[in-house]
């Protein structure tokens, strides 16, 4: 592929047949400007978690949203549902992917479209490590929804996911700016034959082999 | 028992090289501590008071004599030369190093044991009865179903970052030991008239600072489909259960917000969808992992033995720990034998590297190398014959493990409390020693009778003290330690919890107000009556104008919290 590239110029991982590589991102990644950040408390501590169902943004603000009217572009959810119709003749294009935060849901999006497949790119944002909302969003979008194209795991991307990515459906990893995409290759292979159905292979460990009983 | 195929021996050898990564790049300063904790709390690892603290993973309960060997050796080359059974069922070690815990983790696979998803926000450890598989009320054996949600909750991709942590428990009696009823998920076998086998699915029980009771979301759930509907359940838990606060991020949580009745619509709607997928258990597939748990070859024996009877007659001793520790079994000339890890003077569940090591021989020698460990932090030996219980007595005395107290007063379910875990707000050991050194008296205890008395160091609950028949909670107040009391709590088919006495003590004054406690019942009881059952007669109302006749309601106290 022409498009596979240094360890220094990208921090994007896609999956070619299972198989882990580097490549280069073509897609701007569109975020909301955000007017001030606020902080939030329960039970004393900074609240780390937006509610599944939380509003990400305020009209002002995706009325604000700068979308590049040039090449591929990655908007967020809460500007797609907003401003979808400026967007229209882009997506027949096949130039306009939409990211969603682990607290939005995926039925937001698939209600959004005539054809889930339009897409060529969804991405599901974790601000977190510890979000596992992100996996039951890549389970759904690939097993309810039908979703076929890139699923791409943007935020706090570690290595130490993505085996559990894969497993849930993404095949794009954008691995966080500070970190080795080089390293986190290796932890794509972290086990070799795990024991659930999963979406990457729908068949339990008792479907896939003959298990005896040993002595 | 289950013994591992090349597949599950795999899935630990690649975890502890996963771990041994993990821990490197910890170590070498490429992860932060932040980073590094949710991959050491998915494999047992918590940062405690004064060194890391390793819990071992024993599923179901489930134990053979060489890996009890293999947890005596590592009590020795890691450890103090101790480790402490948990109230999961699990061993724990207090004063391993870190960087040593890749080289515990490769041990214990070379005896198929690991430390996966012992601690953190994944589904955990299923429990199930201490008896399963040879208890005479046994309607199904709940192991084989219990090694098949131990496999599919290993790793499960999509549930492996939950809001909080996630427990499930399996029982196949009429008479539950389990306490299906607090936990996440709870699973009651049972078969109908026709002989299919059903599980009446629990939901959204668990203690911690919010103690509630399950709810019933699935009355008659056909066992193929026992995965996909956790997973279904799982699912919608994982997607709407809170996240924002640490405290209100149990399933239970979320259970009670939305009401049982809109839960199960919620989770019937995922159900629909996978329910006939591919995660159907299939026929054959439960009868592979059944045949791991059939029978060991018992003799064929007289249930009575007249050497047996004789001693009994002859030795008061011997009769008590018979009266107490030793228990029904379904096969004939056979008993369950209970070794007590609550001996006074020792934290309550700990065990030594040679105490183990004579756990394993007598498992050898007379119960066909299989033992269980129990959530009330003791240790059965599942099959001995009545011929031999002498024997094992004398060598369990001499061992320190024959203490005759299982189900009295003393057999105090205690987590590790203030002496060791981080998170707690009070000291719980040395409570439990002061109630074992008050009721030290074997006779009384045997005239108390049947007490559950349960502590715990702070609201996560470990101890279980919510449903213990006396319950003690330390609080923090100002900076000290104060502690709670509750009665009337209960575990099993009736389960209840406990009721707030009042106002808080210090550590000094809690063994007399048990005393007190329990002269009210003493005083109070219909023959047949135990303290439980006089306790909810009576209410609390007796109990409490008893512990607080001589205190002035403006003394100094902790507030009741």
């Amino acid at each position: 592929m022409s498009d596979v590239v240094s360890a220094n110029a990208s921090n994007l991982i896609k999956l070619k047949d299972g198989v882990g590589q580097i490549v280069a991102d073509d897609w701007t990644w569109v975020r909301i400007p955000k007017a001030t950040e606020e902080v939030k408390k329960q039970a004393g501590k900074v609240v780390l978690f937006k509610l599944t169902g939380d509003a990400t943004a305020t009209a002002e603000e995706i009325a604000a949203t700068d979308i590049p009217a040039q090449g591929r572009v990655l908007v967020p959810l809460a500007v797609w549902l907003a401003r979808k119709d400026e967007l229209a003749a882009r997506v027949a294009a096949r130039e306009v992917g939409v990211w969603v935060e682990t607290h939005e849901l995926v039925e937001d999006l698939v209600a959004s479209v005539h054809d889930i497949n339009a897409l060529p790119l969804i991405a599901i944002h974790v601000e977190r490590f510890a979000d596992g909302r992100i996996y039951s969003a890549g389970a759904l979008l690939r097993t309810r929804y039908g979703y076929r194209n890139e699923l791409r795991a943007l935020g706090d991307v570690l290595r130490d996911q993505l085996f559990f990515f894969k497993r849930t459906g993404f095949d794009a990893f954008l691995i966080r700016a500070d970190r080795s995409a080089e390293d986190a290759l290796a932890s794509l292979k972290d086990f070799s034959d795990p024991y659930q159905a999963a979406v990457d292979d729908k068949r339990p460990l008792w479907r896939r082999h003959v298990r005896s009983v040993t002595a | 028992m289950y013994r591992y195929d090349q597949y599950d021996q795999q899935i630990v050898n690649e975890r502890v090289a996963q771990f041994r990564d993990q821990t490197r790049r910890f170590l070498a300063g490429e992860l932060t501590g932040d980073e590094y904790k949710p991959l050491r709390l998915q494999n047992g690892l918590y940062i405690q008071r004064y060194a890391p603290m390793l819990r071992v993973a024993v599923p179901y309960g489930l134990l053979n004599a060489t890996q009890v060997r293999k947890l005596a050796h590592i009590a020795r080359k890691y450890d103090r030369g101790y480790a402490h059974v948990s109230t999961r069922q699990n061993f724990q070690y207090n004063w391993p190093e870190l960087k040593d815990v890749p080289d515990i983790l490769e041990e214990l696979a070379s005896v198929e044991m690991h430390a996966i998803q012992t601690s953190g926000n994944c589904i955990r450890n299923t429990t199930t009865d201490q008896f399963a598989g040879i208890a005479p009320d046994e309607v199904f054996d709940p192991r084989p179903l219990a090694e098949i949600i131990r496999q599919w909750s290993t790793f499960h991709p999509e549930f492996a970052l939950l809001p909080r942590k996630f427990k499930i428990a399996v029982s196949g009696t009429k008479d539950d030991r389990a306490v299906v009823q607090m936990h996440d998920i709870g699973l009651e076998f049972y078969r109908d008239a026709a002989g299919s086998l059903l599980a009446k699915v629990w939901v959204g029980g668990g203690l911690g600072r919010t103690p509630i009771l399950g709810e019933v979301i699935e009355e008659a759930l056909p066992w193929r489909h026992l995965l996909s509907y956790c997973e279904a359940i799982i699912r919608v838990y994982n997607r709407y259960g809170r996240r924002d606060n640490i405290y209100k991020a149990r399933i239970k949580i979320l259970v009670k917000s939305l009401g049982i009745a809109e839960f199960k619509r919620q989770v019937e709607a995922e159900w629909e969808h996978t329910k006939e997928g591919e995660t159907t258990i299939t026929q054959e597939e439960f009868d592979r992992v059944a045949q791991h748990f059939t029978a060991p070859p018992y003799a064929t024996l007289s249930d009575s033995d007249a050497g047996f009877e004789a001693k009994r007659t002859e030795e008061k001793a011997f009769a008590n720990w018979v009266k107490r520790n030793v228990h029904g079994h379904k096969v004939p000339g056979y008993r369950a034998v209970t070794l007590s890890l609550k001996t006074t003077g020792v934290a309550p569940g700990d065990i030594t590297d040679a105490q183990l090591d004579t756990v394993a021989d007598l498992a050898d020698k007379y119960s066909f190398g299989e033992l269980r460990t129990t959530h009330e932090q003791n240790i059965v030996l599942s099959d001995v014959a009545l011929t031999d219980l002498y024997a094992v007595w004398q060598e369990a005395k001499a061992a320190g493990l024959a203490t005759p107290n299982i189900g009295l007063i003393t057999d105090i379910i205690c987590c590790p409390g203030g002496s060791f875990c981080d998170l707690a707000n009070a000291k719980s050991i040395p409570i439990a020693e002061s109630i074992q050194r008050q009721f030290d008296d074997l006779d009384y205890q045997h005239d108390i009778g049947e007490l559950e008395l349960n502590i715990s160091g702070c609201m996560n609950s470990c101890g279980h003290h919510h449903v213990g028949h006396i319950g003690i909670l330390g609080v923090d107040k100002n900076d000290e330690e104060w502690y709670q009391v509750s009665i009337g709590g209960k575990q099993g088919n009736d389960a209840s919890l406990g009721a707030v006495i009042g106002p808080s003590f210090a550590a000094e004054e809690v063994a007399g107000v048990v005393q007190r406690l329990i002269d009210v019942y003493v005083e109070n009881r219909t023959p047949e009556e135990r303290f439980i059952d006089t306790a909810r007669r009576l209410g609390i109302a007796p109990f409490k104008t008893r512990v607080y006749a001589d205190r002035q309601p403006a003394k100094k106290e902790a507030a009741n919290v």
